[in-house]
């Protein structure tokens, strides 16, 4: 089973399942697409468990299932696919989470603007994509798939989104469709580099990998893609389509959004910025890392002013991708380690806090703060889940989300005692925007309009129930993701020519000192 | 001049495997932490025995902490320490943090302190909530807190330190917010949380630099190297954990919440906000000795801290109306002791740990008694409504009188033996704090004394329909352990025990010569006649004249700053609170109008992006895809382009 084709059986089961979905006549209801959605989405995890069980993390091989195909000769362009351990978690990330969004989306594609089979049929299609991005090891297969994700995340929005969905939707295209075409120059300048070369013009991030692009093309061509994927992290001060965007679409499309489409952003930065270009990035990280701190707090403080609640979340997101970002440019173990885990984390935690917001709203019809109250006691298990979801965000040790930022606090620390000093602070005002936003929401006397709120019903507690699970085991045994992460970690260290810095007090020379 | 040879000799922590009964150290922690799995999430399944469980669960901790400690005792002195790893928590490059548990002769009085008293307050809550419909779900509370503080004190790394730091202050936040329809109940618990994240900060940072100085987090690595660290990373390192330490003790400047979290139910306000939770900063900081042994500077910012908040926490407890208003005061001064004792090192550590004991008995003891006479006045808290309750509450009143006597440090009760050391060790460090910890036990006796005669001596000052009456066994034997207690844990230190229990972890203490030579007997009598002078100032203020039910207007400045918790709310809303929101208002402007607005402002200063923008606007989404395609189309000319060029 070496040679089976896990990535492109992942990659196509969901995109195949969309077609399904997009040829049944009208006149087979919603049920079944739903069913069939849900049961797609399903088979595909059940395939990426398979595979990732199959996963060698102590394999030698930078990419594992690696398929390789040649596509567009005359670019260098393949069909090439393949994971580390980082696309892995990614990969499995999406496949877990969209299961979970169909299924807590159940109603939500009913009164859009069209049926509720091209809602999931949307979602399945941005899952095959989405699994194409984190797997694809070929600049150009990846600049494709980054750029069709785009498409049904259009149309989840545009169709099935808020009052102003259209100018959200729009927003959301303009802005990543700007970023696409930054990074699309540097795309093109890989290629005419990449011919000048003996091997000539290729897009395999594994012999890409291999050029010397020299100090001022480097750098150019680093600031292309970077910026392409600090708009789609998103990080300040490009982050303002995000909220606007979250606030417009369903939860479920957020979650995939947030969850995971964000993460090409920072995917990106190490595949790509790290991968193709170490002296760039050693270049540039004193500026990115100011970004990221300044990300940080100002995504936290925006938070805290919010009144709207998936405005909120988004802009805990912004502050939240402050600290990944962080973990990659301060360029040590805990911070790249920290930053890998964070981005499998924070999928969990902001999918959980997407989802139970989102059933709040969906009962109140409101999506204000300022129009709850005491919902804690008519609906105490959607409260509990609240308040579990809301204490992974803010990264509660037990959680998973503690492990991943802590990794990231000490990694920066260690890089800059003052950078160090002003993302700790992202601690605190995590507190704040999480438990302001429970207080004005779940606690207090109960407001007349949600005296009679229904609390969670099976379907919406089986939605949560895995995710909250994961988060809960994976705070106390990060172990299955961490294996696999290292193995990265200590490759992009090695591309990036760093060490980690030995401690002050070193423990080897102390035993000798004690036999003395 | 310290001397270098003398500092360079910290003990260092021992990593011995468990066997025999000490594996069963793990079972400590998991039986309330399934206790409260299973409360917590088997919903109303669990309400008719719930509260039955979740008291088994801390008894049973109970019983084992008692086995382990036997084990222990049992031991040579040289081999008592144990370390049970459970697994491998995470590893980043060469960091790596352990799920370990570290068993030894601090962790093992924490133990039964934490169990014990615990087990005590769980039987006490089945009485005091058992009309509370959200009782079951009151005990699974209890339980977590139980098995974090359990986590906290048995983790052998400062991350697993951490995880019960949290944890401890999740359960804190989830009790002092139990009653969250009242906003100020909710209020307090945001603002308990918040603050000590503040303090987070410093346990966060300060971990951190520990793992850039030693390459572990580990205490058995840390203390073995610390000796060999630079001034500076101590220091650091010192400066760190006392800022943690303030958030969690709720000592100077972020004592604010304490008084708050007095919202919570009673029993909550005993356990966590009196005996076991807020002396976590002491713990952390007499468990980090092998880090403050080697750095005089971080040893005097917590002397400074502690000697602050002592007095501090004095003041504000004389002027409050509130009885566990009263007693938090007092809480924050006797910790503040703590605090103070434990900056003073080797010679102080055992001494705070000693006092932490004793406190966590009479103090208990006192909420407990709280409560049971609130329990007795529909609830109310105001003293001025109160007075002759010890006729009405005859077991109340004795186990009271117990704790005040032992509080006062009126020989043989516990606070004596305990109280005294820290005051004598402290004049034997510097006459200025020695003063300052007398001064504040005149002021204890003070206040102690009033809050005595307005609740059970006087005239009964009570509201139309109360009745008080005492409250039911469940609740008057816990009362009744608690004064036994504190009546007789200065046993504890007989022969000098409990210094030489805990002398392998703590180090070893020079003796020290107070001033002017004197010998402790006179020590302790100055002392005792400080205190007779509180008492007598009390007595001449509140027990001869009459108690007003109204508080007075006309009072002077000292008593409103003392009302006002010496403007610490005040302060902190002035300079943090207003400013803070008030910013972050602007920057919502500024993130719409600028930020956003320089965004789109440049996606419409393209004059044909501009029309397009509201053509696409108006909704017609097929030309969305045609966007897209011609951005594909776009991409292959590029390249084609180039290729061709």
């Amino acid at each position: 089973m070496n040679d089976f084709p896990w990535l492109s059986v992942m990659l196509f089961l969901p995109i195949v399942g969309a077609l399904v979905l997009v040829a049944l006549p009208a006149r087979v209801g919603s049920a079944l697409p739903k069913q069939l959605a849900l049961g797609t989405s399903l088979v595909t995890l059940v395939v990426g468990i398979v595979m990732a069980i199959r996963y060698d993390s102590d394999s030698s091989a930078q990419f594992q299932f690696t398929e390789q195909a040649e596509w567009i000769k005359s670019f260098g362009a393949h069909y090439a696919l393949g994971v580390d351990g980082v696309g892995l978690t990614l990969v499995i990330l999406t496949a877990i989470l969209a299961p979970v969004v169909i299924l807590a989306s159940w109603n939500d594609g009913d009164n859009g603007r069209w049926s509720a089979k091209a809602f999931f049929a949307w979602m399945l299609a941005l899952e095959g994509l989405a699994i194409g991005v984190f797997a694809a090891t070929d600049v150009f297969l990846f600049y494709v798939f980054f750029e069709a994700t785009l498409i049904p995340v259009y149309f989840l929005i545009g169709g099935y989104g808020g009052a102003n969905r259209a100018r959200a939707a729009v927003k959301f295209l303009l802005y990543s469709l700007a970023g696409g075409l930054i990074m699309l120059a540097s795309v093109i300048g890989l290629y005419v580099e990449s011919a000048k070369s003996d091997g000539g013009a290729t897009y395999l991030v594994t012999e890409l990998a291999k050029l010397d692009f020299g100090t001022d093309v480097g750098r150019w061509l680093f600031l292309g893609f970077f910026v392409a994927f600090a708009i789609k992290a998103p990080m300040f001060p490009v982050h303002t389509w995000l909220p606007d965007t979250t606030e417009n679409a369903t939860p479920g499309t957020s979650v995939l959004l947030v969850s995971v489409l964000d993460k090409i952003g920072t995917f990106g930065m190490l595949r790509f910025c790290l991968e193709l270009f170490p002296e760039a990035s050693r270049w540039a990280t004193p500026a990115i890392v100011v970004f990221a701190v300044i990300s940080i707090i100002y995504g936290a403080f925006m938070a805290i002013g919010s009144d709207n609640i998936p405005r909120l979340i988004a802009y805990t997101s912004v502050s939240h991708f402050g600290f990944i970002v962080l973990g990659i440019f301060v360029m040590n173990s805990q911070g790249l380690s920290g930053a890998n885990l964070y981005m499998f984390n924070h999928g969990l935690s902001t999918a959980a806090l997407f989802l139970v917001t989102g059933f709040l709203i969906s009962r109140r019809g409101s999506a204000l703060v300022s129009d709850y109250g005491g919902v804690e006691k008519v609906a105490p298990v959607l409260a509990g889940i609240f308040l579990v979801a809301g204490l992974s965000s803010l990264s509660l040790p037990g959680l998973s989300p503690f492990i991943s930022e802590f990794l990231v606090i000490v990694g920066t620390f260690s890089y800059s005692h003052v950078a160090g000093a002003f993302a700790v602070t992202g601690i605190v005002l995590a507190a704040i925007y999480i438990l302001f936003l429970y207080q004005r929401t779940m606690t207090g006397p109960t407001r007349d309009e949600v005296k009679d709120m229904k609390d969670l019903g099976t379907r919406e507690i089986a939605a949560l129930a895995p995710v909250l699970l994961l988060i809960v085991i994976l705070g106390f045994f990060p172990k299955p993701l961490l294996s696999v992460i290292n193995p990265a970690v200590d490759h992009t260290m090695e591309r990036v020519q760093k060490h980690d810095p030995a401690p002050d007090v070193d423990p080897s020379s102390l035993q000798e000192g004690a036999h003395e | 001049m310290v001397n270098l040879e003398a500092l360079h000799d910290v003990p260092v922590v021992g990593s011995v495997p468990t066997d025999g009964a000490f594996s069963l150290l793990w079972l400590v922690i998991a039986l309330p932490a399934l206790g409260a799995a299973i409360l917590l999430l088997g919903g109303r399944r669990t309400d008719k025995w719930g509260h039955l469980l979740g008291t088994a669960m801390a008894v049973g901790s109970f019983v084992i902490s008692l086995i382990l400690f036997f084990t222990l005792l049992g031991k040579d002195a040289d081999d008592r320490q144990v370390t049970q790893h459970l697994w491998n928590w995470f590893t980043a490059g060469s960091y790596s943090v352990n799920f370990d548990l570290l068993y030894d002769q601090l962790s093992a009085v924490f133990l039964l302190l934490i169990t014990g008293v615990g087990s005590l307050i769980h039987v006490y809550s089945i009485g005091y909530m058992e009309h509370d419909e959200r009782r079951r779900r009151f005990f699974g509370y209890l339980n977590l807190f139980v098995a974090s503080m359990l986590v906290l004190v048995l983790a052998a790394d400062y991350v697993g330190v951490f995880l019960g730091w949290e944890g401890v202050g999740l359960a804190s936040y989830l009790l002092i917010g139990f009653w969250q329809q009242k906003p100020s109940a909710a209020a307090a618990a945001k603002k308990a949380f918040v603050i000590n994240r503040v303090g987070d900060i410093g346990l966060s940072l300060g971990t951190a630099l520990i793992f850039i100085t030693f390459g572990s987090t580990s205490f058995a690595v840390v203390s073995a190297a610390s000796s060999h660290a630079s001034d500076g990373a101590l220091t650091g390192i010192g400066l760190l954990l006392l800022l943690a330490a303030c958030g969690k003790s709720a000592q100077f400047p972020l004592q604010t919440w304490l008084l708050d979290a007095m919202e919570g139910p009673t029993p909550v306000s005993a356990l966590i906000h009196a005996a076991t939770m807020v002396t976590a900063g002491v713990y952390l900081i007499v468990r980090s000795n092998f880090i403050f042994s080697l750095t005089e500077d971080a040893r005097t910012a917590v002397i400074v801290i502690g000697t602050i908040t002592l007095l501090m926490g004095a003041i504000i407890g004389c002027a409050k109306d509130d009885i566990k208003k009263a007693l938090a005061g007092s809480t924050m001064s006797q910790i503040g002791y703590m605090v103070l004792a434990a900056g003073l090192g080797p010679a102080g550590y055992a001494f705070a740990i000693f006092h932490l004991l004793t406190h966590g008995f009479f103090k208990a003891n006192m909420f407990l008694g709280a409560g049971s006479v609130m329990h007795g006045m529909n609830d109310d808290v105001n003293m001025r409504h109160y007075g002759a309750l010890q006729k009405a509450m005859p077991i109340t009143f004795a186990t009271f009188a117990t704790g005040y006597l032992a509080i006062l440090g009126i020989p043989p009760f516990a606070g004596f033996w305990s109280k005294d050391k820290i005051i004598e060790t402290a004049f034997a460090d510097n006459t200025l704090v020695g003063l300052c910890a007398l001064i504040g036990a005149g002021v204890t006796a003070f206040y102690m004394t009033r809050l005595m005669l307005m609740t059970f001596v006087g005239t009964k000052r009570w509201e139309k329909d109360v009745h008080p009456h005492e409250s039911p066994k469940v609740m008057t034997y816990p009362l009744i352990a608690l004064a036994a207690l504190s009546a007789l844990g200065g046993l504890l230190t007989l022969g000098g025990w409990i210094g030489d229990w805990l002398e392998p972890v703590t180090g070893h203490a020079e003796h020290h010569e107070l001033p002017f030579g004197m010998a402790p007997i006179v020590m302790s009598l100055i002392i005792l006649l400080v205190v007779a002078a509180g008492v007598a100032v009390a007595w001449q203020l509140v027990g001869q004249r009459e108690v007003p039910r109204e508080a007075p207007e006309k009072v002077s400045i000292f008593t409103r700053a003392a009302r006002a918790d010496l403007y610490g709310d005040a302060f902190n809303d002035e300079v943090i609170i207003k400013p803070g929101a008030a910013g972050i208002r602007g920057l919502t402007v500024f993130d719409r109008v600028v930020v956003d607005g320089a965004a789109e402002g440049t996606a419409t200063a393209f004059a044909s992006m501009s029309a397009r923008f509201r053509l696409l606007q108006n909704g017609f989404v097929r030309s969305y895809a045609l966007a897209l395609l011609a951005g594909a189309a776009l991409v292959i000319f590029a390249l084609l382009a180039v290729n061709f060029g």
